[in-house]
């Protein structure tokens, strides 16, 4: 089971580093002073209770956040040791780099192949076969064999462990170096869970993840590192920031936390 | 006496659980006359829009069969001449059939880039503060009355505009100005209709597309146009519709010489301005001349619905279901 974890490695080789991640809606903060770093082709899982703002943490590292008004991050994200809020960097070359799958499984209403040739095409990257692009990417995420005869079907005639490898296979079709998944295991079943962490295992060759996730057993199986996050009340009034309370090798966090409250979430005492 | 009171507990606990038979019953206790008389309206309003438009279709119908018994169909769809007020009368539907295309045309011309740009910008481009102060602003500009449009047009597109501002020769009647006065009529109906559309995305398909590095305009219009088509293909629809049947705009600034039109810089007439002008009370009814407005109806209303079918199909072929 622990194949292809990292041993020993007490810090990681990073290719996104989180210094003092501050994100807020408004005048809402969110989530306040985040530092860590994200290594190279390992698994990072994102852990903590609902509210404690590990979804917002994992946005801020593509700038999906910008996407809703009224968001502001401080801090800085470094990818490669350039800050992703940097004056001059454009959020969709952040994205291109640094891609995204989400909770509930979003393939366009297109067919398949057109799903998976959507990144390249709307990047203007250049493929001297988009067929081999398609069939590549489908390929990595498991589900060439699954829909190769119904390329031109609907994705929204597949079940939904399949849209999310879809999804997946979108992501890798524009060649991110990180993918960022957002519970991407919620909406699916045990058996399609199975799959897609399998999946996880085989892209993190090629690819850096980052995960949030619910499921403290996910977490464990698939992530090397692990951050565990919870939100406590701001003095004065009832709003909730969340922070970073643990963040380590995934073996220690399950068996030897060194805060009392990681250990009490992860045996089930709260959250 | 505790084994009176002990006797006594139990019937009372019976009665409890076991009901007298009328209240086992399960017959409705009230009568519900409320509920009936809201049921009985509800069909009525169904059904006077249902019969309001077979009347329509009825009373368009019959005065039309009269007129063909007297003009050839083919004569009426294929004649180039239009003078049913003369003394020497030719029924030739054509001449008008070119006006209403002539202004409808070039409303549309109009009404889609602008109306689907301002649709755009406040689905996709404008805050929530912008887009809040500029929807009801718009929605207003739809409910000023046409009549109004059609001044503005005679008064001020014609002579100012056109003429001054740009120094196109129009005549002082012009189909130009009349459908460049009926496409900013309909641009509100079109921004309104497809901004709701395009809203009505689902955010996750906008977010899918910006999360694989596409940018905003690529997100919507490979994204957000194709998955709204259906809803900014009913407000084109729409529009055309109102193009087709708009009358006073037509009527005050296009101008009642009903002629083939070939240069939009001249006046003409359309079908909806002829029916405005010769409706005037003086036909008797059942004679030709009042049949000729029914004719010109029927062909109208029978234009608009090959409109409508016609999209429908186009639409139904390329929208993206989410």
């Amino acid at each position: 089971m622990d194949t292809g974890r990292i041993q020993a490695s007490e810090s990681p080789r990073a290719v996104l580093g989180c210094t003092d991640v501050s994100v807020y809606y408004g005048d809402f903060r969110a989530v306040n002073e985040v530092t860590m770093d994200i290594g190279v082709h390992e698994v990072t899982a994102l852990i903590g209770p609902s509210g404690c703002g590990k979804s917002t943490v994992l946005r801020s590292l593509n700038r999906m956040n910008d996407l809703i008004p009224g968001s502001r991050v401080t801090g800085t994200v470094a990818y490669h040791g350039q800050d992703i809020y940097g004056k001059d960097v454009d959020p969709i070359e952040v994205r291109r780099r640094i891609g995204m799958v989400f909770q509930k499984p979003n393939p366009f209403p297109k067919s398949i192949y057109d799903n998976v040739a959507y990144g390249p095409k709307v990047t203007g990257m250049k493929v001297s076969s988009m067929d081999d692009v398609v069939e590549e990417s489908l390929r990595g995420a498991a589900l060439w064999d699954e829909v190769k005869d119904k390329l031109k079907q609907s994705a929204y005639g597949l079940s939904g462990g399949q849209q999310q490898r879809l999804c997946i296979a979108r992501t890798i079709a524009v060649k991110p170096e990180v993918i960022l998944m957002d519970e991407p295991c919620s909406a699916l079943d045990p058996i399609a869970t199975a799959r897609i962490e399998d999946l996880m295992m085989e892209l993190k060759k090629d690819y850096t993840i980052v995960i949030v996730t619910h499921n403290m057993q996910q977490a464990a199986r698939v992530a090397d590192r692990t951050a565990f996050f919870t939100a406590e009340a701001a003095e004065g009034h009832g709003d909730r920031t969340g922070h970073l309370v643990e963040f380590d090798l995934t073996t220690k966090i399950f068996s030897n936390p060194s805060d009392n409250r990681t250990e009490d979430y992860i045996s089930g005492r709260f959250g | 006496m505790s084994h009176r009171s002990a006797g006594a507990g139990p019937s009372t606990v019976s009665r409890g659980l076991r009901p007298s038979p009328d209240r086992l019953s399960l017959r409705s206790t009230s009568p519900r006359r409320g509920e009936k008389a809201a049921f009985g309206f509800l069909v009525l309003a169904a059904a006077v829009s249902v019969l309001t438009t077979v009347g329509i279709v009825v009373s368009l119908a019959l005065p039309a069969v009269q007129f063909f018994r007297e003009v050839n169909v083919l004569d009426f769809l294929t004649g180039t001449s239009w003078t049913p007020r003369f003394t020497e009368k030719s029924y030739g539907v054509l001449p008008l059939i070119t006006g209403t295309l002539w202004t409808t045309g070039i409303a549309l011309a109009v009404c889609v880039p602008l109306g689907l740009g301002a649709a755009i910008y406040l689905s996709e481009y404008a805050s929530t503060g912008v887009r809040k102060t500029l929807k009801p602003i718009l929605e207003l500009l739809a409910g000023v009355p046409s009549v109004v449009y059609g001044l503005f047009a005679v008064t001020f597109v014609g002579p100012v505009v056109l003429k001054e501002w740009f120094g196109i020769q129009v005549q002082t009647f012009s189909v130009l100005a009349a459908g460049l006065v009926l496409g900013v009529m309909i641009i509100p109906t079109v921004a309104s209709l497809a901004e709701d559309a395009m809203s009505a995305v689902p955010r996750s398909l906008r977010e899918a597309s910006y999360g694989l590095g596409a940018n905003r305009m690529r997100t919507v219009l490979r994204v957000v146009f194709p998955a709204a088509v259906s809803g900014i293909a009913a407000s084109l629809v729409l529009a055309l519709s109102r193009a087709v049947g708009e009358t006073m705009i037509v009527a005050m600034a296009a101008g009642s010489q009903a002629k083939m039109v070939s240069d939009p810089l001249e006046g003409g007439q359309t079908m909806t301005g002829f029916i405005a002008s010769a409706a005037l009370g003086d036909s008797v009814q059942g004679s030709l001349q009042y049949n000729t407005l029914f004719a010109v109806g029927i062909t109208l209303f029978v234009l608009t619905l090959v409109i409508n079918l016609i999209s429908i199909r186009l639409v139904n072929r390329f929208r993206e279901i989410y």
